[in-house]
């Protein structure tokens, strides 16, 4: 039964299992909404690349998303970011599309697991750390330096810069996990009072939960954006080595 | 009745169902480590190909569309700037070809208004001489019939009053004295016609 608020997080296996070296990469539920989001997604904007001058609506839909992330990358990393973009397009539809078909009853959050937030954070992290040490050498390291901080605080402001640096993959993470787990577990807390209440004290609850639905999709926009600014900043912070 | 034994049963059952599974799993399914390896490459794997197929196929095709609704959008307002400034120009070709009409049209209307004025005080002269001349003529034979006429009838008054006196007195009288009394009386008689 799926009283246990988190109970909606388990995964489980969805037909034979697959092992390969003894790892098993079975096909899960998990697997099965990530797959669900990126075919939604290339199919909306598959069918927004149509060649019109006038828009339809899935072209105008397309259209102004590629604007906006055009926009957010240019404004938070600059011009030099313009050959990230397909990949911070790709993580920000991702992780949106991931949030939202967690929306909906009976579905899976991907997003919700620390597993798979932390692998695209590392991800971002590595990738970042590459880029800066690519783009500055070692003079990428002149991050941790902060200028115009004097000489005796400069040891601890180093300190504190690099374990702010190193903790990036994990905030960066735990927070879209975190949020997601959370609205999730609430709502699923507050079904369960209306079942429980039954139909005299159930209408409380049972407003709460319509108002969290509409708060936890507002949620699971704001978190994509987050997720995928943040990914700017840092990016610009490689880029564009001013401390 | 019914409704609320059935509510009471169902909420049996959670409760049941609920300490059932805090037993035997608590915690968060996150932190189960069982699909973990699953999820990573599952997540590599679509997450890959969404980013290779978004790349190299969609994004492109997008910005490409943007790119030549801009280009399209810049090169219409372009033709339109150029076609009105040629409308421009024609509607003052167009004024300034009414404009030149209208005087020509006024000259010709002044010009063939003096010809007919002309034409017309042409006219009207050589029709008064005409008319003076028929006057002048009609008053000479007005005179002419005025001389003859009196004469004629003072002759037939002579005659008359002589043929008169014949036959009252039966004898002739002198013909210039008859003629002498009637002028003086006709003259008197056409003095007070002519209300003198």
């Amino acid at each position: 039964m799926a009283a246990n608020p988190m109970y909606q997080f388990n995964v489980y296996r969805i037909g034979p299992e697959i092992k390969i070296n003894n790892i098993d990469i079975s096909f899960t539920n998990a697997s099965l909404f990530m797959v669900i989001s990126s075919l939604a997604i290339l199919i909306i904007f598959n069918l927004g690349t149509k060649r019109s001058i006038i828009p339809n609506k899935i072209q105008l839909l397309a259209e102004l998303s590629y604007s906006f992330i055009s926009k957010m990358i240019s404004d938070t990393a600059g011009s030099k970011a313009k050959p990230y973009f397909s990949f911070i397009f790709s993580l920000f539809m991702f992780v949106l599309f991931c949030n939202m078909f967690g929306m909906i009853p009976y579905s899976f959050t991907v997003t919700s697991h620390i597993i798979v937030t932390f692998v695209l954070a590392a991800f971002i992290f590595i990738g970042v750390t590459i880029i800066g040490f690519i783009k500055h050498g070692l003079g990428y390291l002149k991050l941790f330096v902060p200028s115009g901080v004097p000489m005796v605080l400069l040891p601890l402001i180093v300190v504190i810069e690099i374990i702010s640096y190193l903790s990036r993959p994990i905030s960066l993470s735990v927070r879209l996990f975190a949020n997601m787990m959370a609205g999730h577990t609430m709502m699923k807390v507050f079904g369960g009072f209306v079942v429980s209440l039954g139909i005299v004290g159930g209408w409380l609850p049972l407003g709460f939960s319509v108002a969290l639905t509409g708060l936890e999709i507002l949620v699971a926009f704001l978190q994509a954006y987050v997720f995928a600014i943040l990914t700017c900043i840092y990016l610009n912070d490689a880029l564009n080595l001013h401390h | 009745m019914l409704k609320k034994i059935i509510f009471q049963f169902l909420a049996l059952i959670l409760i049941f169902t609920y300490s059932a599974q805090s037993a035997e799993s608590g915690g968060m399914p996150q932190l189960n480590p069982e699909f973990w390896i699953s999820q990573i490459f599952w997540l590599v794997l679509t997450f890959g190909l969404l980013f290779i197929i978004l790349s190299k196929f969609i994004l492109p095709k997008i910005s490409n569309n943007l790119e030549t609704r801009k280009s399209q959008i810049l090169e219409n307002i372009e033709t339109a700037d150029k076609q009105r400034e040629e409308t421009e120009k024609k509607v003052k070709e167009f004024d300034k070809i009414i404009n030149d009409t209208k005087v020509e049209a006024k000259n010709f209307f002044n010009s063939e208004r003096q010809k007919v004025l002309d034409d017309i005080n042409n006219k009207r002269l050589s029709l008064e001489k005409d008319i003076e001349k028929e006057i002048i003529k009609a008053e000479e034979e007005i005179d002419q019939l005025k001389k003859t006429s009196q004469e004629k009838v003072t002759k037939i008054a002579i005659e008359t009053s002589s043929d008169l006196v014949k036959q009252l007195i039966g004898e002739d009288i002198n013909k210039s004295s008859l003629s002498a009394i009637v002028e003086d009386l006709s003259k008197k008689e056409m003095e007070k016609h002519n209300g003198i």
